[in-house]
């Protein structure tokens, strides 16, 4: 049984890999390429925590194949900075303590981010139901609403 | 700079918001948890688990999985040390190391389905996992029980027959592994002075912690016999006694190096894989990473109990309270040591009786062995409670929080279980709630408005930190408790504080177990209390060697020397230059060496936590479900030294409280099998469930913590079930007494009513 060849970019690097039919992108962002800093927390789309950008639009990679990734474009929360500067989500969510134990944080921070490109301007309950697919059991979310709503402000500010 | 001070000191830090050292990492997918750690030529390894409630293991074949091309070692319970009865206690719940290492991985009998049966390791995750398919077990199935009622029923299967007291004296056979008593006076006969008594019967369905990281290790077993196990929990040094313990091993050989916690809520205070990933890395000379599947989490580690509670109060028509009497039983799982002895204690803790009593039995069921959830045992015992309290005041016509205030414990007032309290701010909270503009705002129909007050002990237990102080006068400190929430913030804080320097100029480190003294777990919201103690008093040390280097350097008498914003002074001779950290520790060298000092102690003084809830809901008459739509939680923290992540704890207590009131609960099917072992199915609170949730903080300072500190990750989950289930009765007039208050449950009473 051989592995199979796929090209992929990945936080703005093309990358290649080999992986089996079977596993999923994050088994392969994980255990293969070494870039842990996405998540499991459930491995059945439930919890958010593995939410990755695929050309653009939020996945969880636990659902997908590796082998889809072929000429795509992903995006993880490792590429939302730009060397040492912070994306302003990720300013947010440390200035407004939206994190407690983080394991949820870099799929809340992929998961907000994909709203903000559609919706810079959400309401609080347009936020809530946009992030209700990623599950946090430390916040109660309360720090994590309040930190996307000021990132997006941020944002249309410096876009304005 | 902040108004507020310690002995009149002004404070700098204490009471800011600062960014959490390990902030940028979490944010930026650099953090290292339970699952992110690799070594070359690692191995997978899964665990084989029981599909059974109960059975009898006949035989266990484990021939050809071994024949399997890249499995590397197989483990079973003979190849495991027998383990004697021995109590252990470094946690919230008690802990017999027998029954742990039975937990671990079962000999002779399952005990639950999910009980883990065999490990195996391979070369690859899905080898391991086809291997798991080829170790054929021959299991006697046996009658098991799966609630309080049938556990303790004349003829109740036994899911021990071999249960000995706690001095391993064996006892009568029964599922009943323990009893408890507490409590003062007479409540029998004080019931019959009372105007008014109260007496109903509660019951709660077990609900997992739901921290969304799995339980992940990784353990490399070096022929030498030294262990390096990399793993996330809520102590390192627990997984170190706990796996030496059960492999026999030295506690010197074994090394625990702390990683990253994804969660942990009291789940994380015993072992699982570790002591199988050990096995497993000695037999196959490789090192051997774990990871848990979610549906594993789910049916294999702690839940918190299920429970059957009774609760009698007696009051005059004034609304004095005269007697209480509670009966609990709290199912342990298939191993004893539930919480029910905290859930006696906490019962009528928050109020002055001059008649106590409550009855604890920990009863054993053939599902998984309980765990801690943060205040064990204390939400299920205020649900009852505070219900009680509620049904009071309605017949007594009298307010809610009035009621409360006038029996409310306070200073010198005699608890239920035991001591006199100190200095404790639950009055302060109560009026906190009372005045604040949430209590009268008015509701629409069908909403209402619920009340609710609860407490939790805090621990003190033992801790260890070390502080240094580095050449270019940068503070480093090193503490031995995972940070779950915010610890880091907090010891970094208090440090400053102490050293009078920049927050920034503090580094604090999560030591592994041969690096700093010994720590007892992050339980019992105890990490700022506690070992913030600690370095405070090891920074005080330091504070006094940084005098003594400055004297010498002077050539004056040390007394002459004192410490203010980060230097050294002499205090009759303002002509003689201050010295700084970064020129005493430059010159350290020529006056002693290294600066450093460690702390280490048994901390007392905990300060108990008190927390009043107001939570409104509104209800849909037309299918029952229940939304929150506001929520303000009050509480005492003694002094918030990060303010928001004391929010944040209240915050993330009072929505876990929502969920295990409203939706959590798991689901047996006849045969003892869990029926929702995903967070599908089992339903946690998303962000679209919950308002905002109003933390406010009262501040009356623990006389015994040198910042005021008292403990506040566990109190608030005390209030809010009952908070809701309050607020439920307000809009609906039905009082509901079995959680959790689904939509099913909630619809079913209100077409009773109507």
């Amino acid at each position: 049984m051989s592995k199979r060849h796929v090209t992929t970019t990945i936080d703005g690097e093309g990358r290649e890999f080999l992986c089996e039919d079977w596993q999923t992108l994050l088994d392969v962002l994980r255990d293969v390429l070494m870039k842990t800093g996405t998540k499991e927390g459930c491995g059945t789309g439930d919890c958010g925590a593995c939410s990755v950008l695929l050309d653009g639009r939020l996945v969880c990679s636990c659902l997908m194949l590796a082998a889809e990734a072929e000429g795509r474009v992903i995006e993880t929360v490792e590429g939302m900075a730009e060397g040492d500067r912070l994306h302003p989500l990720q300013q947010h969510f440390l200035q407004e303590a939206a994190l407690q134990c983080g394991i949820c944080t870099p799929g809340f921070l992929v998961a907000a981010r994909a709203l903000l490109a559609q919706n810079p301007d959400p309401s609080e309950r347009e936020v809530r139901f946009w992030l209700a697919g990623n599950l946090c059991r430390c916040t109660g979310y309360d720090k994590i609403v309040r930190a996307v709503l000021a990132a997006a402000a941020e944002m249309r500010g410096a876009e304005a | 700079m902040s108004e507020k001070s310690t002995e009149g000191r002004p404070l700098k830090w204490v009471g800011t918001r600062p960014v959490r050292p390990d902030g940028v990492e979490k944010v930026t997918g650099r953090a290292r948890y339970g699952a992110d750690f690799a070594r070359p030529d690692m191995l997978w390894g899964h665990v084989l688990r029981s599909p059974h409630a109960h059975a009898r293991i006949r035989r266990i074949d484990v021939r050809r999985a071994l024949e399997l091309d890249g499995v590397k070692a197989i483990v079973t319970g003979d190849d495991l040390p027998e383990i004697a009865s021995e109590q252990a206690f470094v946690g919230e719940e008690p802990t017999d190391y027998r029954m742990l290492s039975q937990n671990v991985l079962a000999r002779g009998k399952v005990g639950y389905v999910g009980h883990a049966v065999a490990a195996v390791a391979a070369t690859t995750s899905a080898v391991a996992e086809e291997a798991l398919r080829l170790i054929e077990v021959d299991y006697e199935i046996l009658p098991h029980v799966l609630d309080v009622l049938s556990a303790t029923a004349d003829d109740a299967p036994l899911v021990h027959d071999d249960l000995c007291d706690r001095k391993g004296v064996k006892k009568n056979p029964s599922n009943i592994a323990n009893e408890i008593e507490m409590g003062h006076g007479d409540p029998e006969a004080a019931f019959t002075n009372a105007d008014v008594v109260v007496d109903r019967s509660f019951t709660t369905q077990a609900v997992h912690q739901g921290y969304i990281e799995p339980h992940a290790c990784l353990a490399e077993a070096g022929p030498d016999g030294q262990v390096t196990i990399w793993c996330s929990s809520q102590g390192q040094f627990m997984v170190r006694g706990y796996t030496a313990k059960l492999l026999g091993l030295d506690l010197a050989q074994v090394r625990v190096v702390p990683a990253e916690i994804g969660g942990g809520f009291g789940g994380k205070t015993t072992v699982y894989l570790e002591p199988l990933a050990v096995a497993l890395s000695q037999r196959s000379g490789r090192p051997v990473k774990m990871v848990m599947s979610r549906e594993e989490v789910f049916r294999a580690t702690g839940p918190a109990s299920a429970t059957r509670i009774r609760v009698k109060i007696g009051a005059t028509k004034e609304g004095q309270f005269l007697a209480g009497e509670a009966w609990l039983d709290y199912e342990a799982g298939a191993f004893p040591g539930s919480s029910v002895a905290a859930g006696s204690m906490t019962i009528f803790a928050p109020y002055a009786f001059e008649h106590a009593r409550s009855h604890g039995r920990d009863i054993l069921v053939n599902k998984p062995k309980s765990a801690a959830y943060r205040a064990p045992g204390a939400p299920m015992a205020a649900f009852a409670v505070e219900s009680v309290v509620d049904d009071l005041a309605r017949q007594l016509e009298i307010d809610p929080i009035d009621l409360r205030l006038q029996n409310a414990a306070r200073e010198g007032v005699q608890s239920s279980f035991g001591p006199r309290y100190k200095r404790i701010g639950f009055v302060e909270t109560l009026q906190a709630a009372q005045e604040h503009p949430h209590y009268d705002a008015p509701l629409q129909p069908n909403q209402g408005r619920g009340v609710a007050a609860g407490m939790w002990f805090n621990a003190g237990l033992q801790s260890s930190a070390a502080v240094m102080v580095n050449a270019d006068g940068s503070v480093s400190v090193i503490s031995g408790n995972p940070d779950i929430g915010g610890s880091r913030a907090s010891l970094a804080m208090m440090a400053a504080e102490e050293f009078g320097i920049e927050y920034e100029k503090v580094g604090v480190r999560i030591g592994d177990t041969a690096s700093v003294g010994y720590n007892d777990v992050t339980g019992g919201s105890r990490v700022t209390l506690a070992t913030g103690k600690m370095v405070v008093e090891a920074s005080q040390e330091v504070i006094s060697q940084l005098c003594e280097r400055a004297a010498k350097v002077w050539d004056v008498d040390v007394k002459r020397v004192h410490w203010a914003d980060g230097k050294a002074k002499v205090l009759d001779d303002e002509a003689i230059e201050p010295l700084g950290l970064a020129e005493i520790a430059t010159g350290a060298a020529r006056t002693g060496g290294p600066i450093q000092a460690i702390a280490s102690g048994s901390v007392r003084g905990v300060g108990m936590s008190f927390g009043v809830h107001l939570c409104d809901v509104e209800v849909d008459p037309e299918t029952g479900k229940v939304d929150v739509i506001r929520y303000t939680a009050f509480q005492d923290a003694g002094r918030a030294i990060h303010p928001s992540y004391v929010e944040g704890q209240i915050q993330g207590g009072a929505a876990q409280g929502i969920g295990w009131a409203l939706n959590e609960e798991y689901v047996f099917d006849d045969s003892g099998r869990l029926e929702n072992s995903g967070f599908l199915d089992y339903r946690m609170p998303v962000a679209s469930d919950l308002p905002m949730i109003d933390a406010v903080i009262i501040e009356v300072p623990n006389p015994d913590h040198p910042y005021g500190v008292r403990g506040v990750g566990e109190a608030p989950i005390v209030p809010p079930i009952p908070a809701v289930v309050n607020a439920l009765r307000a809009a609906t007039g039905v009082c509901f007494s079995d959680l959790p208050v689904s939509p099913p449950r909630v619809l079913e009473a209100l077409d009773a009513v109507s």
